[in-house]
C-alpha cells in the first residue's frame, strides 16, 4: 500500500533537509558581504597554480619550499640561486636583474628571456619518481638473485604478477620478432607512467605525467625506437605501399608520412589530457566549497571527490596500460616479418 | 561602445559553456554505446564476462580522453576570456 510521495516520511525528511541546507547557505552569503578585507577567491588562479609547474613547492599557504633556480644567459653566464630571493613576504620582487612572473623568468630591463634550467617542481617529482623506481626494482632484482629457485617473497610477490602481465599481455602478443630486446624499455615505460600517475594523485605533490613536455619526451623515445628498428617491410609500406594501384601511390605517400608523426603525437596528447583533465575536475569540485562558503556544500563535495579519486586511480592504471600497449603495437608493426 | 565590449567578453564564456555541454553529450553517447555492446556480449556469453569487462574499461578510457580534450579547451577559453 504505497502512500503518495508528499505524505511519506522520506519525503518529509528530504524536504526538511533541503530547506535547512538552503537556509544555511543563504545565511553565509549575507555574512560574507560585511568583510571587505578578504581577498576574492579566484578559482582559475588556484587550478592553474596546482596543475602547472612552478619554481617553488607550495605545501600550504605559509609552508613553501623554495627550489633552486639555474639560469644561463649570454650577458651573465650561469647563475644559481634559491627562488626564495624572488619573494619578500609573498610579494614578487626583482632580484639580480631578473624578474619572475607567471613562472617565466626574464631579464628585468630588456624583457629578454633566459635559458631556464632550474629545478622546478616537476623536475623534482621526476627525480623522486625515478629514485622510487630504481629503489624498488633494484631490491626486487637482488631478491631474485638471492632467492633463485625458491618462491618469491616480499616486494617480489607484489611486482611479479604485474611484470608477467606486461610481458604476456602487452609485449608478447604485439611484438612477434625478438620481443626480449624491447621488453626492458616497455617495462620501464609502464612503471614510470604508472608511478608518475599515482604520485600525482597524492596531496601536495606535483603533476609529473600531466606535463606535456614529459609525455612528449616519452613519445619521442618511442618514435626513435620505432623508426630505427623499422625493417624493409615497414619502410616499403610507407614509401611504396604494396597492394595499391600505382596511380594512387604518390597520393598515399604523404598520408603515410604524416602517419609516422601522428602516432607519437597522439600518445603525447592522450596521456597529458587524461591526467591533467582529471586533476582539473578534482580541483574544481574542491574549489566549489570555497566558492559557496558553506558546510553542506563542503560535505557533499568531499564525498563526490572521494568517488572521483577512485576513478582517477583507475584512469592512472589504464593510461599506463594504454601507453605501453600502443608503443608495443607500433614497435610490433615496425618489426613485423612479411607474411603475405 | 562599452555595451558591445561587454557583449564580446560574454560570448566567449557562453561559447565555452555550450562547448562543455556538447562535450558531455559526446562522452555520454560514446561510453554509453560501449557499455551497451558490452552488456549484449556478456548476455550472450557469461563465461567471457571478465575479458569483456577488461576490454570495455580500456576502450572507455580512450573515448573519455577524446571528450576531455574538448573539456580542457573550454576551460582554457573560460580562464582567458
Amino acid at each position: 500500500m504505497k502512500k503518495p510521495f508528499l505524505v511519506s516520511k522520506t519525503a518529509f525528511f528530504t524536504l526538511f533537509f533541503v530547506a535547512v541546507a538552503s537556509f544555511f547557505s543563504l545565511a553565509n552569503t549575507s555574512e560574507g558581504e560585511h568583510e571587505e578585507k578578504k581577498e576574492e577567491f579566484s578559482i582559475s588562479e588556484v587550478i592553474l597554480d596546482h596543475v602547472m609547474d612552478s619554481h617553488e613547492w607550495h605545501l600550504t599557504e605559509s609552508l613553501v619550499i623554495p627550489l633552486p633556480i639555474i639560469l644561463y644567459s649570454e650577458e651573465n653566464g650561469l647563475e644559481m640561486f634559491s627562488s626564495s630571493n624572488f619573494f619578500e613576504h609573498h610579494q614578487p620582487v626583482e632580484y639580480k636583474g631578473y624578474k619572475l612572473e607567471n613562472n617565466h623568468i626574464t631579464i628585468a630591463e630588456s624583457g629578454k628571456s633566459v635559458v631556464d634550467i632550474s629545478i622546478t617542481k616537476n623536475v623534482l617529482m621526476l627525480i623522486i619518481n625515478t629514485s622510487i623506481i630504481l629503489f624498488v626494482f633494484l631490491s626486487v632484482a637482488n631478491a631474485y638473485k638471492a632467492n633463485t629457485g625458491k618462491a618469491p617473497k616480499g616486494l617480489q610477490s607484489v611486482f611479479e604478477p604485474v611484470i608477467i602481465f606486461v610481458r604476456d599481455e602487452i609485449v608478447k602478443p604485439n611484438i612477434s620478432h625478438h620481443h626480449e630486446k624491447y621488453l626492458p624499455y616497455l617495462l620501464t615505460l609502464f612503471f614510470t607512467v604508472l608511478f608518475g600517475n599515482l604520485l600525482g594523485l597524492l596531496p601536495g605533490t606535483g603533476n609529473l605525467t600531466g606535463n606535456i613536455s614529459f609525455t612528449l619526451f616519452l613519445a619521442l623515445i618511442t618514435f626513435f625506437i620505432t623508426n630505427f628498428s623499422g625493417n624493409r617491410n615497414y619502410w616499403s609500406h610507407i614509401f611504396w605501399t604494396p597492394g595499391v594501384p600505382l596511380l594512387l601511390r604518390p597520393i598515399i605517400f604523404p598520408v603515410e608520412v604524416i602517419g609516422i608523426f601522428t602516432k607519437p603525437f597522439s600518445l603525447t596528447i592522450r596521456l597529458f589530457v587524461a591526467i591533467t583533465a582529471g586533476h582539473i575536475v578534482l580541483l574544481s569540485l574542491i574549489c566549489l566549497t570555497f566558492i559557496f562558503n558553506s558546510y553542506f556544500v563542503g560535505i557533499g563535495a568531499s564525498l563526490v571527490v572521494v568517488f572521483i579519486n577512485m576513478i582517477e586511480l583507475l584512469v592512472a592504471g589504464i593510461q599506463a596500460y594504454v601507453f605501453t600497449l600502443f608503443t608495443a603495437l607500433y614497435i610490433g608493426m615496425a618489426t613485423a616479418e612479411d607474411h603475405h | 561602445m562599452l555595451f558591445s565590449l561587454i557583449l564580446d567578453i560574454s560570448y566567449a564564456i557562453a561559447g565555452a559553456g555550450i562547448g562543455a555541454g556538447l562535450v558531455a553529450i559526446g562522452a555520454g553517447i560514446g561510453v554509453g554505446r560501449i557499455g551497451g555492446s558490452a552488456m549484449d556480449a556478456i548476455a550472450r556469453q557469461p563465461e567471457a564476462s571478465g575479458k569483456i569487462q577488461g576490454a570495455m574499461l580500456v576502450i572507455a578510457a580512450l573515448v573519455e580522453v577524446a571528450a576531455l580534450f574538448g573539456l580542457v579547451i573550454c576551460l582554457l577559453i573560460s580562464f582567458k576570456g
